[in-house]
């Protein structure tokens, strides 16, 4: 029997999407004094809403409202009332949930399923995890009354709007600092969502400001003098050119930046639940995660097979409009990251690598790729090296677990790694010998707020999440100094 | 007749060996008071790539000694440094030209520095690891990791409690490290180098390179293969330039506001600026078919 | 091990490997216990994931039928009485009276002496008589007592025998028993399909599940069934993922398609969907038809009829709507 699912599309209405969002300084939502840019719906290819962006003056205002509510209100007040604030905010956002969700997808591309089972819940627990820290800093081994940096400026990525708001914003707070922070110049709608929650928690003003505005907006907000702490998500391009920037400012900074994981797969792994692994490392959120497990190391005596058992499987993906809650794979961020891709793609092929694409039909409008994996690939290739930042897998072969953690390693990124393996020991031991901030056994893109996340070498560093993640927005230069 | 003094050659320390700079230069060392002290080896920028190199070496038996064992070796250090205390409180006196008090004072202040650092090795993990409770069946767990290799420059003024200060924080954590000693106390810091030969240090785990900081640095502020800096001994016209340099590879860089108090006790700030937080995960389970979600 | 005559049943001969595996006991060991493992987080979260799709519509109305037509009607009580067994027969072949063209499920299933009365209700009817064996639920009795077991519902007429592993035998590792057994049952089953019961509650865990699925269609099961239903847990989503993982694999290997039953704990329309949907995605849609996948259970068949009503009327239906029996 031939059985296909009818569509099953999440009605947008809950999104009540407005024409027109603006910037949130000091407590109030204001006209920006830069240019009106509009945002894309991905999967459709049309106009979303468009957005007031700011410019060097505003950044200058919402700097001044963010230092103003530092000094006299956020690091006065006590621990314990931060914290009530937070969990207010978390709980707002649980009650909100299916809107933002909605927006999420309809701004960013990314399929309803993920944004509501993921994206969403993960962000209002990051709230409330933070939330109970606001009170407990002085048990972190950083002393017994650890200061807050003061004010952070802080600019996050287009592939999670949401959670990397919550992620910037839920540690600067329960640790005592106030924040600037400018959303992706293609997704700044979940986060002024987010701002209305969180001017119905009631936050004092300039606690919180969220500027839009595109590359330059962040540049100015990151060397703005008034800005104690810097903390970045985004490309290794970018990334390297703020920390030039920055040199002997003596301002703190943060990176968490691009990667090309290795996804290593031993041949007595548990096979059909390393398939499924394999899968989510590359093509959950369509592969545009700086933590994605790009490079696939399959060890050379299961290759063909688990090669074949892949591609089956991605032939089941279900690709198309983000809001049918059946689709497993949405639309590319826009148009310019598809052309990103594409031309990686295109250099893959030129350098001699195999393409095979899942047959699967996609929608005439909106930004859409096939799944796709190169085999015959080796570690000179670009695509090999180079992050593509799409449902693009790169294929490898190792023979011994020595050579799966030389190759793993080889490359300047570090940020993730997974090993399939049913044998404790080796997952251990691969653990301990693969250089990258996280390491995930028989598991692939699982994120906690409890867990930090990082990288190592050019994938960035600091830490986001756990206790570490904490430390980097307090005072932990313990050094006495000479009087 | 008295005794004529053999006069010593104050060479590099690098990979574990004495070498003199690739590039045969040397510079003059002169104490308090102006005299001669010693022609310290003036090293190049091929030195430095060659320290790099034994470092890295270095740094990959020094991570994967137990926590334990490095404890037992930069304990070590210290009984080697108390071993030749006379030695090093006339070195001092003679090149800084301090009373013997504050000398004896320095001296101490090291040996007790590296006992410090030696009963940190073991306890890293524990005060900077954790086991995350993570929302889902899986064991997680946070813990500390070298970076591997760290660039440092090594403060001017108290040569050795200054030194002591830098390095041993560094190799507290499994990292190895390539350190401009400052330029005026080439001698202070090689015959630290001795003492660290004979230590059980693994070759490579320290070297010490004398001469210019301001030729040098730059230079491992942009060694892509140099992971971390530490700047503490950089003067001020020089900082700017080398944490740009260090952008280009997204080096982690320490850079203390002020002058630091080497005599104060130490805190954290060192220790964490060179570690890494690697994050692990793990499935549980497996115990049987009703456990987990039932469906 | 003795050795065994070739049943004219399972004709298609089986690639060498598969020969060595079964040529005696410890190769039918170093065989299962070679099979890659299962990794139980890995497969609830899949199947959990899976559990989210959303059927609606013509879909759901066509998943509906589809998993009417796929229900094995199930009595297996001390209780049973003839008229109960009449009862349960009329009702597998008119599911739903005030909707007659609601399809008649794919079978009904007794104890093996309750199928004389089975098979005189549903003559002609496309109903096919399903009967347990082999000291069902249990197993525990002797290979003589489970073949005169089986006969009796043989003899009775029954088109399909619904037998138990021995679990003891399995979980002890004597593979080979719990092959002979098959074997043995299968060669005294005639013409009537072969349904071996796995019972993997009592497995305890994926890796067994997996073993004891392929030493199955081995020894010639024509189905892999999950449960007697008389223990908990019974079916789940994720055993039933492992078991559609094991056909669709046998099938690659061997170019046979076998069936899969899951029983017990199948209530809703909506659980039901759920195993089509891993039907559809785990085996392949080839699997989407009632030869070769099974659902054992007797009350999901009402929620399905109220279901496929809500589709129809456009308004949700009462229990007081469909017939108890």
């Amino acid at each position: 029997m031939k059985w296909e699912y009818s569509a099953a599309p999440e009605s947008s209405a809950i999104a009540d999407i407005k024409d027109r969002y603006m910037p949130f300084i000091d407590g109030a939502f204001k006209e920006g004094s830069g240019e009106d840019r509009d945002t894309i719906n991905p999967g459709t290819g049309n106009r979303l809403s468009t957005v007031s962006t700011v410019d060097a003056a505003d950044i200058d205002r919402a700097v001044k409202a963010a230092r103003r509510a530092y000094e006299n209100v956020w690091s006065e007040m006590p621990g314990a009332e931060r914290g009530k604030y937070l969990f207010r905010i978390a709980r707002l956002i649980a009650e909100r949930s299916r809107e933002l969700a909605v927006v999420e997808t309809l701004d960013n591309g990314k399929p309803i399923k993920e944004t509501r089972d993921f994206d969403v819940p993960a962000t209002a627990q990051y709230f409330f995890y933070h939330a109970g820290w606001a009170d407990k800093l002085q048990h972190l081994g950083l002393g017994p009354a650890p200061r807050p940096l003061g004010v952070a400026g802080q600019v996050i990525p287009w592939n999670f709007p949401l959670l990397m708001a919550a992620w910037k914003i839920a540690p600067a707070l329960a640790a005592g600092n106030t924040v600037v922070i400018k959303p992706a110049e293609t997704t700044p709608l979940s986060i002024l969502v987010l701002a209305e929650i969180i001017a119905d928690a009631d936050l004092p003003p300039g606690v919180v400001n969220i500027v839009a505005g595109a590359g330059d907006v962040g540049s100015a907000l990151v060397n703005h003098p008034g800005i104690d702490k810097v903390a970045f998500t985004g490309s290794t391009a970018v990334g390297r050119r703020i920390q030039r920037e920055l040199a002997g400012t003596g301002r703190k900074i943060t990176l968490e930046l691009g990667g090309k994981g290795a996804n290593i797969v031993f041949e007595d792994a548990a096979q059909d639940q390393a398939v499924e692994g394999i899968i989510n490392g590359i093509f959950f959120n369509q592969g545009q995660v700086c933590c994605a497990g790009s490079r696939l190391l399959v060890q050379e005596s299961i290759a063909e097979e688990f090669i074949e058992r892949l591609k089956q499987r991605i032939e089941t993906l279900r690709v198309g409009d983000p809001m049918d809650k059946n689709t497993d794979v949405g639309a590319i961020n826009s148009e310019a990251q598809l052309g990103r891709i594409t031309a990686l793609m295109k250099a893959g092929i030129a350098e001699g690598a195999d393409l095979w694409s899942s047959s699967c039909p996609l929608p005439k409008n909106g930004f859409y790729l096939s799944p796709s994996i190169f085999t015959n690939a080796t570690p000179s290739m670009r695509i090999a090296r180079e992050e593509i930042f799409g449902p693009v897998l790169t294929t490898m072969t190792f023979r011994t677990p020595d050579e799966a953690v030389t190759k793993a390693n080889n490359s300047p990124y570090g940020l993730s790694a997974g090993v399939w393996t049913e044998k404790g020991s080796r997952a251990m031991g691969m653990a301990s010998a693969l250089r990258a901030g996280v390491i995930w056994d028989n598991t692939f893109n699982r994120f906690d707020p409890a867990a930090s996340f990082g990288g190592y070498k050019e994938s960035g560093f600091g830490r986001e999440g756990g206790p570490a993640g904490l430390a980097a927005y307090l005072d932990t230069d313990d050094e006495a100094v000479m009087p | 007749m008295s005794h004529l003094t053999v006069a010593k050659t104050y060479k590099l320390f690098v990979g574990g060996a004495f070498p003199r700079s690739e590039s045969g230069r040397t510079y003059q060392a002169r104490d308090s008071k102006g005299n001669f002290m010693a022609n310290a080896a003036l090293a190049s920028r091929k030195d430095l790539r060659d320290a790099v190199v034994a470092a890295r070496k270095g740094y990959s038996a020094w991570s994967k000694a137990t926590a334990y064992n490095r404890g037992q070796v930069i304990y070590r250090i210290a009984e080697m440094l108390e071993g030749r205390r006379t030695e090093f409180l006339e070195l001092i006196k003679t090149s800084s030209g301090t009373t013997s008090k504050a000398a004896t004072a320095e001296v101490d202040a090291a040996i007790d520095r590296l006992v410090h650092y030696a009963g940190w090795t073991d306890k890293l993990a524990a005060v900077l690891g954790s086991s995350n409770p993570v929302s889902s069946p899986y064991f997680s767990y946070s813990a500390p990791e070298p970076t591997g290799v760290v660039g440092i420059l090594a403060p001017p003024g108290a040569p050795l409690l200054g030194l002591v200060s830098v390095i041993a924080p560094v190799i507290t954590g499994g990292n190895a490290c390539v350190v401009i000693a400052a330029e005026h106390d080439p001698c202070v810091a090689i015959t630290f180098a001795e003492v660290v030969a004979t230590s059980d240090v693994p070759p490579g785990v320290i070297n010490i390179l004398t001469g210019r900081s301001s030729e040098l640095a730059p230079h491992l502020a942009a060694h892509a293969d140099v992971n971390a800096l530490d700047l503490t001994g950089a003067d001020a016209g020089l900082h700017k330039r080398l944490e740009q340099a260090a952008a280009e590879t997204v080096k982690r860089v320490y850079a203390p506001k002020g002058v630091p108090d080497f005599a104060a006790v130490p805190g954290m700030g060192r220790l964490r600026a060179f570690l890494e937080i690697k994050t692990v995960w793990h499935p549980t389970g497996a115990l049987s078919l009703s456990g987990g979600n039932a469906y | 091990m003795t050795t065994r005559e070739i049943s004219p049943r399972a004709a298609a001969p089986l690639p060498a490997h598969l020969v060595d595996a079964t040529a005696d006991e410890s190769s039918l060991r170093r065989f299962l216990r070679g099979l890659p493992g299962v990794d139980p987080v890995g497969i609830e979260q899949r199947a959990a994931g899976l559990a989210t799709r959303s059927i609606k519509r013509e879909s759901k109305l066509a998943a509906i039928d589809l998993a009417i037509s796929m229900v094995d009607l199930t009595t297996l009580e001390g209780a049973d009485t003839p008229g109960k067994v009449r009862n349960l027969a009329r009702k597998a072949m008119l599911p739903d009276p005030d909707y007659p063209e609601t399809p008649h499920t794919a079978a009904i299933c007794v104890y093996p002496d309750m199928v004389p009365t089975a098979v005189a209700e549903l003559k002609g009817s496309g109903v096919k008589v399903a009967s347990v064996a082999t000291a069902f639920p249990a197993g525990r009795s002797s290979l003589d007592v489970k073949l005169a077991d089986t006969k009796i519902a043989v003899d009775g007429g029954t088109d399909e025998i619904d037998m138990v592993i021995d679990r003891g035998a399995f979980l002890a590792g004597r593979y080979g028993t719990v092959f002979e057994q098959i074997v043995a049952i299968k060669q005294s089953c005639g013409d009537a399909r072969l349904k071996v019961i796995l019972e993997t509650g009592e497995l305890a865990t994926y890796d067994n599940v997996r073993r004891a699925s392929w030493l199955g269609l081995l020894a010639g099961a024509d189905f892999i069934k999950t449960s007697t239903g008389k223990i908990s847990p019974a079916a789940t989503l994720p055993v039933v993922h492992v078991m559609l993982q094991a056909v669709k694999d046998w099938k690659a290997e061997t170019g046979t398609q076998r069936a899969v039953k899951p029983a017990g704990g199948i209530r809703t329309a909506k659980d039901a969907i759920r195993y089509l949907v891993a039907v559809h995605e785990v085996a392949g849609p080839e699997w989407l038809d009632p030869y070769y996948f099974r659902f054992g259970a007797s009350s999901v068949l009402n929620d399905l009829i109220m279901q496929r009503r809500a589709q129809l009327d456009g308004h949700y239906s009462g229990a007081d709507y469909v017939t108890v029996d």
